[in-house]
């Protein structure tokens, strides 16, 4: 066992991940339009009713699009999380998720090579995100669009390793609806990605304390500051433990002994 | 002669291996061997406990109790040694539809660790031997069952296992796919002394030369020759012997 078959296993699944992704133009399209709707839709219409503070990193007064924009970056990733691991369900439903765990290397790589796929493909769906928005006029300074990138390898890594966590529970592909409910639509609306937290304090004090410890609100920060090339020290701490301590649980989720089938009942 | 033939190691071997879901047990002390260069059939009702038992081989499950040595590792204590020398067909298609026969078998040889010129060569001699090299470069959704199954079994031996595992690999496949499947596995066995465990509940599929297991109900109900089955069970045919072992039915 060498590095080299490391490496390759890892090229391997990554080059499957992204090929993938490439043949399926429609998964590549309505990961596109769902933050595009909310954007020139959403965003456009609250536009007027929504006013800002000047809250760090914005040295001025901003528009809710541009506020919003780094939240939907995130919610790219926290569907492409979700969906990773919505086909992992499906991989495992139709056996090719065995094919994966029968092939001589250990787990938690296979399982992190899984997620580095997923990491990928998200960064290339949100740097395809970012040139529509630059075309329809949200600019950021041109480093941003560099710093960024180490930010959404983390936040992309840490939502998805929560799906990774969950898809090692969930035992049936019907469940996946039930992710949609109780998982992203909540995740997304407590969360600092769509209004700041000072707003929410304002109207409601347990859904401020949610957001503020809600990890993808962190995530959304995490990228909001350093679109501004600006590094938000505490994000990143919270981001890289919530990182750490889902992809645990989604090892021994699949950990044979400890895993999901023992879970079952399985002895 | 194979390397585990000369060494004398069974390419499989499993102790007292017993398993349950939820208390029910499917499998309850079952201890066999396959042995170098043989093929080996076994044969049981559906829910015997033969995908249950091919999941604890390939780890996909872990039991408390009993062992299994595959090529002499331990499943548990070795896994990446005894994995790597396993091959394996599941009883689903487990290939990627919208990906090329040729993306299919590199991704394979991806996560088995082989460079490309050594992965190219084998996917050609592995495709050639059943007349699938022409067809490398078509997705897999165009290929008719029998044609996925053959490129399953090409995968499972492109980094060259001791053992291949094969969960009920002819299910939902014509008379001749299934006879040409049969065909060739049994060559492989002969002529390139592979070893094979191959579950099924068609009794059509066995050779005379090849090894029985009888399973049902999480018990081994016979391990040995077709020859010794039909003494055993005092019968004509391997049939009516499996009749005898699993349904207790008396055969005329």
């Amino acid at each position: 066992m060498n590095m080299l078959h490391y490496w390759r296993a890892m090229w391997g699944i990554i080059g499957r991940e992204l090929w993938r992704f490439v043949r399926q133009k429609e998964r590549f399209v309505s990961a596109l339009v769902r933050p595009l709707v909310w954007l020139f839709i959403f965003a456009a219409g609250f536009r007027s009713t929504l006013g800002l503070a000047i809250i760090p990193p914005y040295e001025t007064y901003i528009l809710y699009e541009v506020y919003i924009t780094p939240g939907l970056m995130a919610m790219i990733q926290l569907f492409n999380g979700m969906q990773s691991s919505l086909s992992m369900v499906y991989d495992r439903e139709m056996g090719s998720m065995r094919i994966l765990m029968v092939c001589p290397l250990p787990r938690w790589f296979l399982l992190l090579s899984k997620l580095i796929a997923g990491v990928s493909v998200s960064i290339l769906q949100v740097y395809v995100f970012l040139l529509v928005a630059w075309a329809y006029g949200i600019e950021a300074p041109w480093q941003g669009y560099l710093y960024v990138l180490p930010a959404l390898i983390l936040a992309g890594a840490m939502l998805g390793a929560l799906g990774l966590l969950l898809s090692s529970f969930i035992k049936q592909l019907e469940n996946f609806a039930g992710v949609m409910n109780f998982v992203i639509f909540p995740m997304f609306f407590m969360s600092t990605a769509l209004y700041p937290l000072w707003r929410m304090k304002e109207s409601s004090a347990w859904l401020h304390y949610l957001a503020s410890f809600n990890p993808f609100s962190q995530a959304v920060e995490l990228i909001r500051f350093s679109f501004y090339g600006q590094f938000n020290q505490y994000a990143f701490i919270y981001t890289l433990s919530a990182f750490i301590v889902f992809m645990v649980i989604a090892v021994l989720g699949y950990n044979p002994s400890k895993g999901m089938m023992m879970k079952k009942g399985g002895r | 002669m194979s390397d585990l033939a000369k060494q004398q190691i069974a390419a499989l071997e499993i102790e007292g291996l017993s398993f349950s879901y939820a208390g029910k047990k499917a499998l309850d002390q079952v201890s066999f061997s396959v042995n170098p260069a043989e093929c080996t059939i076994l044969l049981g009702p559906n829910g015997a406990g033969k995908s249950t038992l091919f999941s604890l081989i390939t780890r996909l499950y872990d039991s408390h109790h009993g062992k299994i040595n595959l090529c002499g590792f331990d499943v548990k204590q070795q896994t990446r040694q005894a994995l790597s020398s396993l091959g394996v067909v599941f009883q689903q298609t487990t290939l990627d539809l919208d990906l090329t026969v040729m993306q299919n078998l590199h991704y394979h040889t991806a996560l088995h660790g082989l460079n490309k010129k050594h992965a190219n060569m084998r996917i050609q001699e592995e495709l050639e031997r059943l007349n699938m090299y022409d067809r490398r470069k078509e997705k897999v959704r165009l290929l008719n069952g029998g044609h996925k199954r053959r490129v399953e079994i090409a995968r499972a031996l492109l980094h060259k296992p001791a053992l291949l595992l094969l969960d009920e690999p002819t299910i939902g496949l014509d008379v001749p796919s299934r006879q040409s499947i049969v065909e060739h596995v049994h060559l492989l066995v002969k002529e390139h002394g592979l070893s094979v465990l191959w579950a099924t509940h068609l009794i059509d599929e066995i050779d005379s030369g090849d090894q029985v297991i009888v399973l049902y109900k999480g018990q081994i109900k016979y391990k040995g020759s077709v020859q010794g089955l039909l003494t055993v069970t005092d019968t004509a045919s391997i049939n009516q012997g499996f009749k005898k072992l699993t349904q207790g039915v008396e055969v005329l």
